[in-house]
């Protein structure tokens, strides 16, 4: 055993709960998910968290390490200090189900509110032709491995529940953006509906979402940013703006 | 507490690709479907998957069709496979890949447009569709939102997304019920609260994946705990040949927290190279007979292999996994391993950094993370590590229906037959495919024609009174500890290399663990209690490895992803043998039972003078079935 380390675990449910200290021991090399298993196996055989590939592939052990949203399998306890007291806690933008669990669903409520792809009218499987270039930028969406940490840190819905309804948050505006830049997506207005319906005004390009993204997907930059700026161009370019105003009399006349 | 009671026509225990391909089937026959996961949607073990999908489309090498693909995958499972899988595997796997295409999935692309291929250990041609080194998840992804799709045109339809398909995140399936010798249902318990489920169905798909949790070192993740065998096999269905588990040949071996973490075959598809301590390219050494026409033997034309496949055999680092696993295990064992007890990998000589970051993301990713190492420019430590379990439920290959239980399928890793003694690499994605569609389309036909078959309230309650137990139980065991007894008996004594002796041993220890499980105490209540979970867990794990020694114990030959030391070579009277697994309640037992063999036209495929080297002359003389 390498070095004994101190942790305090936030530990309770929707209703009550606080933070205990443990003192465990961790080997060279561990990430903060074996210790969190050892604690498990050896002192809390109750204690709640999500896991599942321990690769960093899955995204589902999501939680709060020295207030840092982060995936516990993929954090060293090496990058700590020696003398560091760690401290672990629940992604704070999702109501606790139990210790370092969280209820997720709002994230599934939200996918389902982004129609589906739309295949060009009567392609058939086998046909479609793309080039390497064109399916990389929605490849680099499609890297998404739903940890949900973009959310999580978003402040936006991070302490303020009152927008859930009508923001999407970071991980379904990449969604959108995937969508928009599929080659074979046939559906318009997904710029629009981004807009109008999953809150992306309310975005101020902070950027946190990207700093938190362990799959290093640039949601700022190469999503969010770009469908801002078109959104922008239909909404308020001056000559857009009259032309489309024009074009509504005529159909009126 | 009042049960929480639902009714499907088909019921869906796991949402990895078989279970979702199976759903999306199911459900465009126009039947209900209820699939139930362990964790959350869309985090099933698939997403593991690295290096691709193998299918026969030709868009690189148009030699390619699915005859060479049905050879190759014989040839990789030493031709205990069963022939009508592996048939239908081949014909089939390019028309599920397009398909996914057509729900949104963005594969690599050649130059011509089309779905790029690569190469993988076993495939005599570029035959992988790919997406970098995350393809599993890409898949996993495509169908999860193909399942949306659906859900939001029955939205549109009937204002109820989950009107005819539903998600039961984090819910553990303990039982499948029967009534009058047919399905049922299926009963378990949510996660989150640890109240209980039952699901009132007339077929059940078992989709759950493998076994990998059973053992030590292992690329699984923790769901892959043999539920489904387990679950089939106390159902009374039968498991056929699970002394065939996969040591996928490069798993990290340090720093020891990661160790058995999967590091992709695209490593060596894409040109990377083992070597041992001394610096020996030592794979020339362990090409077996039966490959030596098919991969070079000097390191010159290995290497133009990867400029002109045309006039050049390939790098023996591509054999199939179980050749290439053995050969680093006899590496290591002479002692002529590297620091941390593996060989090393190297593909920063053959490919610029540029070129691995954009092929091999997330390689770069986990090395660098993980271990500190950088691929782009050092070599990587790699061994054995447990990955896949070729032997599963027995079932019929054309409709996925277990043999034995009328109503119940099975389909993906958790059926066995499709890879014979040994998986090649990117069979399992199309696998998963083929055969999850064609459950989901078999439970359709087995509803339609059968109907609804009520579950009793004795049938309830005895399901109700096992998920109490650990509770009520003052034994005072602990399901950790022997857990991870269970993995070190697998790991010593049922692993890579065999012997009777040893499995004699395991089998007594499997046995006692058994009994003592049963006075497993948990601590803490219901609500979300990782404890109580793997108590459940562990007793499926107990089943199939108990399962997986006996039948290795009776197997007195080496093939594929079975290796004794003392029957070390292959024979050909053993081929003709699957052997059948069946519980009584009490106890796994062990019975042979016949290959199906090989019809004409099949046989004709190959050249008579390699399936010599499989099959007896008997055999050879009557040229197949029919």
């Amino acid at each position: 055993m390498a070095r004994t380390l101190k942790l305090r675990i936030w530990r309770g449910d929707d209703k009550t709960g606080g933070l205990q200290d443990v003192t465990v021991e961790a080997n060279h090399g561990e990430v903060v998910l074996d210790i969190i298993h050892r604690v498990q196996a050896t002192q809390m055989g109750d204690l709640a968290v999500r896991w599942n590939c321990k690769a960093g592939k899955c995204g589902s052990c999501s939680m709060e390490i020295n207030g840092k949203p982060r995936l516990a399998c993929m954090t060293q306890v090496a990058s700590y200090p020696e003398d560091e007291v760690i401290t672990i806690t629940p992604l704070r933008a999702f109501p606790v189900i139990k210790d370092l669990v969280t209820d997720v669903s709002f994230n599934y409520k939200k996918a389902m509110e982004i129609p589906a792809v739309v295949m060009p009218e009567g392609m058939k499987p086998g046909e479609p032709r793309m080039q390497q270039v064109d399916v990389e930028r929605s490849q680099e969406f499609r890297k998404c491995i739903e940890c949900f940490l973009c959310q999580n840190t978003c402040h936006v819905i991070r302490d303020h529940e009152e927008n859930k309804k009508s923001f999407s948050g970071p991980r379904f505006f990449i969604r959108i953006a995937e969508l928009d830049m599929h080659p074979l997506d046939m559906l318009r207005n997904r710029k629009k509906t981004a807009q109008e319906e999953h809150g992306l005004g309310f975005c101020n390009i902070t950027k946190c979402c990207t700093e938190v993204c362990p799959e290093h997907i640039k949601i700022t930059d190469n999503a969010i940013i770009p469908m801002k700026e078109r959104v922008a161009d239909e909404k308020y370019d001056p000559v857009r703006w009259l032309g489309s105003k024009i074009r509504r009399r005529e159909e009126v006349l | 507490m009042t049960l929480e009671k639902h009714k499907y026509d088909v019921v869906i225990i796991g949402a990895g690709g078989a279970g979702l391909r199976a759903a999306v089937e199911a459900r465009e026959a126009g039947l209900s479907v209820a699939i139930v996961c362990k964790s959350l949607f869309g985090k099933a073990h698939t997403v593991m998957a690295e290096g691709g999908a193998a299918a026969s489309m030709g868009n690189v090498n148009d030699n390619d069709n699915w005859m060479v693909h049905f050879r190759d995958t014989m040839r990789g499972g030493k031709f205990l496979n069963h022939y009508r899988m592996a048939e239908l595997h081949a014909k089939e796997a390019p028309d599920r890949i397009w398909e996914l295409e057509m729900w949104g999935a963005l594969f690599d692309r050649t130059n011509e447009g089309k779905i790029s291929q690569r190469n993988f250990g076993g495939h005599e041609y570029p035959r992988l569709a790919h997406v970098g080194d995350r393809t599993g998840l890409e898949l996993i992804r495509t169908m999860q939102q193909r399942i949306v799709a659906l859900q939001q045109q029955d939205a549109k339809e009937h204002g109820d997304a989950e009107k005819n398909m539903k998600v039961f995140a984090e819910v553990t399936i303990t039982e499948i019920l029967k009534e009058n010798g047919k399905i049922a249902g299926a009963y378990g318990y949510r996660r989150e609260s640890g109240s209980e489920v039952l699901f009132q169905a007339p077929a059940v798909v078992i989709a759950t994946g493998g076994v990998g949790k059973t053992f030590k070192i292992t690329s699984n993740s923790w769901e892959g705990t043999g539920d489904g065998h387990a679950l089939a096999l106390k159902a009374g269905a039968n498991l056929v040949d699970m002394e065939f588990l996969q040591f996928h040949p490069t798993g990290m071996v340090w720093p020891l927290s990661v160790k058995g973490i999967l590091v992709t075959e695209s490593v060596r598809g894409e040109g990377g190279i083992l070597t041992n301590s001394l610096g020996e390219r030592f794979m020339f050494k362990y090409i077996p007979d039966v490959f030596i026409d098919k991969y070079a033997d000097n390191e010159a034309e290995a290497d133009r292999w990867y400029e002109d496949q045309d006039n050049n055999r390939r790098p023996p680092e591509l054999l199939p996994r179980d050749e290439v696993a053995r050969a680093i295990n006899s590496e290591v064992k002479a002692g002529r391993g590297t620091e941390h007890g593996g060989v090393f990998l190297d593909v920063s000589k053959r490919l610029s950094a540029e070129v691995i970051k954009k092929r091999l993301p997330s390689m770069w990713h986990q090395f660098y993370e993980l271990a500190g190492v950088d691929i782009t420019k050092e070599p990587m430590e790699v061994g054995p590590t447990c990955h896949y379990v070729m032997g599963g439920v027995e079932v019929e290959p054309d409709s996925a229906a277990a043999v034995g239980v009328p109503g119940l399928f099975a389909a993906g890793e958790v059926a066995g037959g499709m890879h014979g003694s040994n998986r090649l690499g990117g069979n399992s994605l199309t696998d998963l495919l083929v055969f999850g569609r064609r459950a989901g389309k078999g439970a359709a036909d087995y509803v339609k024609a059968n109907g609804a078959n009520p579950v009793s309230d004795a049938a309830i309650e005895k399901a109700a009174a096992k998920i109490e137990a650990p509770f009520t139980s003052t034994g005072g065991e602990n399901a950790y500890t022997l857990h991870q007894e269970l993995q070190e008996i697998t790991h010593n004594l049922v692993g890579i290399i065999r012997t009777g002796a040893e499995l004699t041993e395991a089998i007594e220890k499997i046995a006692d663990i058994r009994k003592r499980s049963g006075n497993i105490s948990v601590t803490g209540d219901r609500k979300f209690n990782p404890g109580f979970h793997l108590a459940f867990d562990l007793d499926n794990m107990l089943l199939v490895a108990e399962s997986t020694a006996k039948s290795a114990l009776l197997r007195e030959e080496s093939r594929g992803g079975h290796t004794r030391d003392d029957f070390p070579g292959m024979n050909s009277t053993w081929r003709q043998v699957n052997h059948i697994s069946s519980f009584d309640g009490d106890k796994v037992s062990i019975k042979s039972q016949p290959l199906p063999v090989l019809p004409k036209e099949l046989f004709d495929l190959f050249d008579v003078h390699e399936l010599e080297k499989y099959m007896t002359s008997a055999e050879i003389a009557k040229g197949g079935s029919n």
